[in-house]
Order: structure tokens, then sequence, then C-alpha cells
């Protein structure tokens, strides 16, 4: 069993571990409370803040939430509907009325079919996990260019960086358009070799997302493009 | 079990056959994250068996009549490979791997937080690679790192560790000839920073004394498989930090 809490400095735990008393701490996510002790209930790494102690997993399924922009592939088409894969538990629906085109009632396969992709906003959660995506919003659209790389949930703020720092490097970067879909897939497009680079870099957020060096390695990959570039 | 009490299981030294103490487990190892296509995996080794988990999920339940409006469902599929024991063992399910994989899943329902996820189904898939007496044991134990590495919340872990009797003596962790030619086993399933238990199971008798005997044995050899598991999670994420 694993005692105490760490400061500053992080502690990666397994589920069950003790990661602190309640005395005076909230518990966030990733945590519950069994016998006045905080108990992990994911592995992850132990963040404590403002008096919340809670665990960023390592690892986690994506849990919709209303509001999020997700890419969605386009799984069932039904006469006034679209099921769409989120990456998530239960599939998406996309109800006709909430499509940015005006579809005829039986038409719905003509404007997407199964397998394509699409730029969808959640529009409501309800208790029973069910999924309600909205395409009617400023950007939302179907996607017929480009590239859809998955990336793990837990690291897509690593992905972004502070206030966006990172994407915008590798947008500036690579030359690409990327947007970040909550649900762990991100879409890429532009150059072939833009594409490729984006690719690779997503690669290494995949493994060192996790790693306090994910900085510095992202960056070694920034100049192996310049240098790409000018050769 | 039981019945066979013209086979030798003790030395004369006191110590089993394979030179073990009456209180000795058999090597384990845990490698966690070992399928890259599953969404949690783990391996364990425990004397020769050899148990590979995979767990994919949470998903939607299908067919729709095993939903639970509440919760989430645990869907074990425990199977042991043909090739596991020196006798080929026909492939697909079978009456032991159906009980096995009921009693995984019952268990891994009591440490898990279905609740968090009504109407899905959390898949787990334990394959036996090699089998040579507690398999079930090393299954759990394997579901429960795969799990963990899954990402799936849960509020402890499960270790599978067994205990049995032989020549009259309580004994840890059977092995094959024990377990075939014992007079009790008692698997378990132990939860270990809270000590409850999550399944018990026995076969043969066990008197109160001896009972209590194996299950100090099962609880100390339990935290030593804890430390093991947590070692294989943390070294997936550790070994190369920085």
């Amino acid at each position: 069993m694993s005692q105490g809490l760490s400061g500053a400095e992080q502690r990666l735990v397994t589920p069950g571990m003790t990661i602190g008393s309640l005395t005076g701490m909230r518990v966030g996510s990733g945590a519950i409370v069994h016998n006045d002790e905080i108990i992990a209930t994911k592995l992850g790494w132990v963040r404590e803040n403002n008096g919340t102690i809670s665990v960023d997993p390592i690892n986690s399924p994506y849990i919709p939430r209303s509001g999020d922009l997700v890419i969605g592939n386009v799984a069932e088409v039904r006469n006034n509907l679209w099921f769409m894969d989120i990456n998530g538990s239960f599939q998406g629906l996309l109800p006709m009325s909430l499509a940015p085109w005006k579809v005829e009632y039986g038409q719905a396969r003509q404007h997407m079919n199964v397998g394509d992709s699409s730029l969808a906003r959640v529009q409501e959660v309800d208790e029973c996990h069910n999924v309600v995506l909205t395409m009617k919003g400023v950007g939302l659209r179907r996607l017929s260019q480009g590239a859809v790389i998955d990336v793990p949930v837990n690291h897509l703020d690593r992905i972004r960086g502070e206030g966006n720092a990172n994407l915008d490097r590798m947008k500036e970067t690579s030359d690409c358009r990327i947007i970040v879909g909550e649900n762990g897939r991100v879409w890429v497009d532009g150059h072939e070799n833009g594409i490729d680079w984006v690719r690779e870099a997503l690669d290494i957020a995949k493994q060192h997302g996790h790693k306090s060096s994910f900085d510095s390695v992202m960056k070694k990959h920034e100049k192996k493009f310049n240098k790409k570039g000018d050769a | 079990m039981g019945g066979h009490g013209d086979v030798q299981l003790l030395r004369e030294d006191g110590l089993r056959l394979d030179g073990r103490k009456v209180d000795e487990m058999r090597p384990v190892s845990i490698q966690a994250g070992i399928l890259p296509a599953a969404d949690g995996s783990a391996m364990v080794t425990h004397g020769l068996n050899v148990a590979v988990a995979a767990v994919y999920g949470p998903m939607e339940a299908h067919p729709r009549k095993i939903q639970r409006q509440d919760r989430a469902v645990i869907d074990v599929r425990y199977n042991m490979a043909p090739f596991s024991t020196s006798d080929r063992i026909r492939p697909g399910f079978n009456r032991r791997s159906r009980e096995i994989s009921k009693v995984t899943a019952e268990s891994l329902e009591s440490v898990v937080l279905v609740e968090r996820y009504p109407r899905a189904k959390i898949r787990v898939e334990i394959e036996i690679l090699a089998a040579e007496a507690g398999t079930r044991c090393a299954g759990i134990t394997a579901a429960s790192v795969a799990l963990a590495d899954a990402g799936i919340p849960m509020r402890d872990m499960i270790v599978g560790v067994a205990s049995g009797k032989i020549e009259g003596t309580v004994v840890l962790d059977l092995d094959k000839a024990e377990d075939n030619y014992g007079q009790a086993d008692l698997p378990v399933g132990i939860l270990p920073n809270t000590g409850e238990i999550a399944f018990l199971q026995m076969d043969g008798d066990l008197s109160p004394e001896e009972y209590d005997l194996a299950m100090e044995y099962n609880f100390k050899a339990a935290g030593e498989i804890h430390e093991i598991m947590v070692a294989a999670l943390k070294a997936r994420y550790e070994e190369s930090e920085n």
C-alpha cells in the first residue's frame, strides 16, 4: 500500500492505492473515498490542486460531454439519421434535423455514407449515455480530405500545450490544418510531407505524452522537419 | 483430489518435490501492455502457467438483452489453448471454462466501478497459453492488471492465489502433481489493499485450523503478488522516464 502525498513531485499510482486522507481534502476524478481515505481508482499520476486530489489517468476511454468537438465516422445510416462512431463506449446519433444540409427523408445516405468522417459537436448526453450529435455550427462539416489520426484521449492536453502553444507550433512547422477532436481523433490536412510529419509527432505524443521529456522530444522532432524542408 | 495416498508429495526433509518450502510460492512475473491492439493487456507467468489477458471497452453491450440500465456488465471469456497441456484440449467453451469465466466475471464486478458505465460491456479475454495448476488464479491476476492498464476505474485490484493440503500438510500454491494428488485446494481472489475476498472456492476438505493457515498463506502470497502487479504497471510508464 502506498502512503502519503507527493507534493510537487508526480507520483504514479495503481487502483486501490491510498493517496491521502480525507481531512481537509476534496476528492477529484480518478479517486474515491473509502474509510476516510482517498483511494485511487485508476492507473495514473496523482495531482493535487487547490485542496483537491485527483488522478490523471494514463489510459482512459473517451467519455462524451455536451459541447465536445468530435471527429466521428459514420457507422450506420438510417432513413433520417446517422449513427457515428465517436471512439466512445456508445455510438453518437446525428438526426437529420441537426445536419447542415436540407435532407429529404430517405436521402441521408446521399449526404454521408458509411465510412465517411465528419466534424460534429456533442449536443446532448443523457444519464444512459445516449449521445446526440449536431453538425449545425461554425466549421462543422463532412471531412472529405486530409487524414484522421487516433491519439490517446488523456494526452490531448499535452498535444495542445499551454494555450494551444504546441498545436500552433505543429501547425506552423508542418503548414497543415489540424483539428483536435476531444474524442482522441486528430484531423490533419495539407501537404503530404506535412501530414507525415504530424503523424510522426502524434506518434511521439502517444509514446512520450506522459513523460516530462515530451517537450524536448517534440522540439527535436520540429528541428528534424526544418532540416528536411531546407534540404 | 484425495484418495491417492500412495503418491509421495513431501520429501523427508519437509520440502516439496520441487524443493519449495510449504509456504513458498512458485516464481511470478507480470508484464503489462503486451498487446498493443487491446485497450489493456497483461501476461502473468506463475510457475509454468502462462496467462494472457486482454481488455476491450467499455463498449455498447450486445445483444441488448444483456444490457443493464444502471451498470456495465463484465463479459469474461476464460479459455485454455489446445497446446496448454500435454493432453490436447479440445478448442472451444466447456463446462470448466464456463464456470471459471463466471466466477472471474463476478469477482471482477465487485471491484470495477461498473455503475460508471450504464448499458456498457467490458470485455475481458483470458487465454491460458501454458497450464500447470492454478490457471484460474493466474487468469484473474492477469485480468486485473489488464483492467488497470485499460484505465477502467476499480476500487482495488484482485490477486488470485491458492493454497491446499498435501499429505495432511497445508501448503501454498499447489503445482500440478500436488493439485492432482493432494487432499484440498483453496483458490482465493483477494483485494490486497482492503483485505476483502472477491472469490473463494474449495475443493477437498480442510479443518478450521487448516483453513486458517491456508488463508494466512494466501494473504501473505497476495501481498507479494500485488507488489509484482504494481511494479509491472509502473514499469510500463516509468522505465524510460526522462
